[in-house]
């Protein structure tokens, strides 16, 4: 009976073992979100979203050039990773099975545990010494590579979970088989592939460290894409590292807005999955 | 779904092209190649990171070899290079990392795959995810002005206090350094174990658990003696993929770790790792030398990632490919 006792006794233990590391594990989240909210509201104004910043000692001032910046640095991120990502998805979830089909997958793979640092250096080395500048367009090339691989993968795993009878229903009807796969399997799963999407751009939203030497920063508004560009990230880094109090005000209003644009987006395309599932 | 026009199209196709014999559609000849490129894209890309990684650090390389891992004077005055520092700081605050969040994962995971009342596992699911999309820089934030005051007036003279006669817990009360950086290493890539965990864990077959309990188990021993062991070489691969997170993370450490290229013993001292010198130096960096040696730092990096993602992947994928009820 003591034995039986003793088992018991663990099993509660480690039971609730598991359930504090659970709780342990979201204390930081909560922390983060307090802090980030309390510091961060007092600065967030009109102002923060209108005006540029303030030389140091002035009050007040605003991100507008950061937050135009991280728009156009996500935006150009979409456009070099989004549409060769899914093309890719395309190609192993159709004809993946071959040898070539293998290395595809493996360097995907392989690249989406690549440093966004390592990502850095390279497209500083390939863009930014090749146009002698640094620019958005650097670093959405950045953020694009570092978005390439999870949007192939999966483009890749929803095309897969797509019922291949709808495949056979439309071949049946005599329609060729890429007008099979791009209009009926891709239009299937494309909800899916959006979230996926989505994901991997809230993630490359929030990327400092392939920024610091390909879109750099800029105090100024920046025209076109051919000059270095502030982002919200960015800002957060330089102003958190300064020593002046105003400065660090504007990071936690920075933290705040960036913080609810990567959350909104994240969870919003969890939402958009869980009504899919719901609905079926 | 426009089905009626495609149909339509198959009229129209064109059914000129011919190859072995039988016919082939031009748009599927078309397609096929179009999108074998750009899959081919894919592997350029990582090809060509791996080359402008080794060639942007052939000055270094050819002028340090080996002794660039083994010293320890980072020197941009008198251009002298060795890496020895950010080599330990990355390491130790990494490993110190795991120690905090390997334990706590796996926690996380067996309370979300095998304790948790099914309502309650996608809320809580959910939250550690979460957990993973906060940016870097904001945890960072967080880190200067919340960890680390915290960590010097509270933990570090309470373990000083304490455990003051290990070598790791003496010295200057700083907040920022080793512990800082492994902590908030170790909340960063707590998502990323937990979430694999959870899936290594699912994926062991239900039967042996049924097996375990019917014999009269308890929840915790059919865990441990039946779906532990099948899960292992998965657990092991979370496990290093969490590894291959913390060795690369640059933004949140950078701004705790104190920035000092120092080897020291003490978990309070501050410190310094690969990512966090590229990030600090690389605009500032004018000689050729200089550069290089950065580089080289970043070489590092990429190749140990590269293998440490390469083993954790075959770990993860022998889990899901055991044999229904294989061996235990």
């Amino acid at each position: 009976m003591s034995s039986y006792n003793r088992r018991k006794f663990t099993d509660v233990f480690v039971r609730s073992a598991c359930v504090l590391s659970a709780l342990i594990a979201l204390v930081p989240l909560g922390s983060v979100l307090y802090y980030v909210t309390v510091r961060g509201i007092g600065g967030v104004n009109l102002d923060f979203f209108t005006e540029l910043p303030k030389p140091v000692g002035e009050a007040g001032g605003g991100m507008a050039n950061a937050i135009v910046g991280t728009l156009k640095l996500v935006l150009l991120a979409c456009v070099f990773g989004i549409p060769p990502g899914v093309l890719a998805g395309v190609y192993l979830a159709e004809f993946g099975d071959s040898r070539f089909g293998k290395w595809v997958r493996f360097s995907a793979d392989v690249m989406s545990g690549v440093p966004s640092i390592t990502i850095g250096i390279f497209v500083y080395s390939l863009v930014v010494l090749t146009t002698k500048q640094f620019s958005a367009f650097a670093g959405g090339v950045a953020l694009a590579i570092l978005m390439l691989p999870t949007v192939t993968r999966t483009t890749e795993e929803l095309l897969k979970l797509v019922p291949e009878s709808l495949r056979e229903a439309a071949l049946g009807l005599g329609i060729p088989k890429w007008r099979a796969t791009l209009r009926v399997m891709l239009r299937t799963a494309a909800p899916g592939i959006a979230t996926g999407v989505m994901l991997a751009v809230a993630r490359v939203a929030g990327e400092t460290a392939p920024l610091l030497f390909t879109a750099f920063n800029n105090r100024f508004w920046s025209n076109g894409f051919n000059e270095p560009t502030a982002s919200l990230p960015v800002n957060i880094y330089t102003y958190a590292v300064s020593p002046y109090e105003e400065w660090h005000r504007q990071a936690w209003a920075a933290a705040l807005v960036l913080l609810l644009m990567v959350l909104i987006l994240n969870i919003s395309a969890r939402l958009l999955v869980r009504s899919r599932v719901g609905a079926r | 779904m426009s089905l009626s026009s495609d149909v339509s199209l198959v009229r129209v196709r064109s059914r000129f092209w011919t190859r072995f014999g039988r016919e082939v559609n031009v748009g599927d000849f078309v397609f096929r190649r179009v999108t074998a490129f750009v899959a081919a894209l894919v592997v350029l890309v990582l090809g060509a990171i791996a080359l402008a990684m080794v060639r942007g650090s052939q000055l270094s390389l050819a002028k340090f070899g080996f002794g660039f891992v083994l010293t320890s004077v980072w020197d941009p005055v008198r251009d002298v290079y060795g890496a020895l520092p950010f080599i330990y700081g990355t390491l130790a605050s990494s490993l110190l990392a795991l120690l905090i969040a390997v334990p706590i994962s796996l926690g996380v995971a067996i309370f979300l795959s095998e304790l948790a009342p099914e309502w309650l596992r996608s809320p809580v699911g959910f939250l550690v995810e979460l957990l993973a999309a906060v940016p870097s820089v904001v945890y960072g934030l967080w880190g200067i002005f919340a960890l680390a005051p915290w960590l010097r007036e509270s933990v570090e003279p309470f373990l000083a206090k304490y455990l003051g006669f290990l070598p790791l817990f003496q010295g200057a009360q700083h907040g920022f350094g080793l512990l800082a950086g492994g902590i908030i290493l170790a909340i960063m890539i707590t998502p990323t174990i937990s979430s694999v965990s959870r899936e290594v864990l699912r994926a062991v077959p239900s039967a042996l658990r049924e097996g375990a309990l019917g014999l009269g188990a308890t929840r915790w021993e059919a865990v441990r003696i039946t779906v532990l062991p099948y899960a292992r070489s998965g657990l092991v691969g979370a496990t290093i993929l969490g590894l291959g997170r913390a060795l690369g993370e640059t933004m949140a450490i950078t701004m705790v770790i104190g920035n000092r290229a120092e080897i020291s013993s003490s978990l309070f001292a501050p410190s310094y790792t690969m990512a966090s010198v590229i990030a600090n130096e690389f605009t500032e960096a004018t000689g050729e030398l200089y550069l290089s040696s950065l580089a080289e730092v970043g070489l590092l990096l990429f190749v140990v990632t590269v293998l440490l993602n390469i083993v954790a992947r075959v770990l993860v994928w022998r889990v899901g490919r055991l044999p229904e009820g294989g061996r235990l």
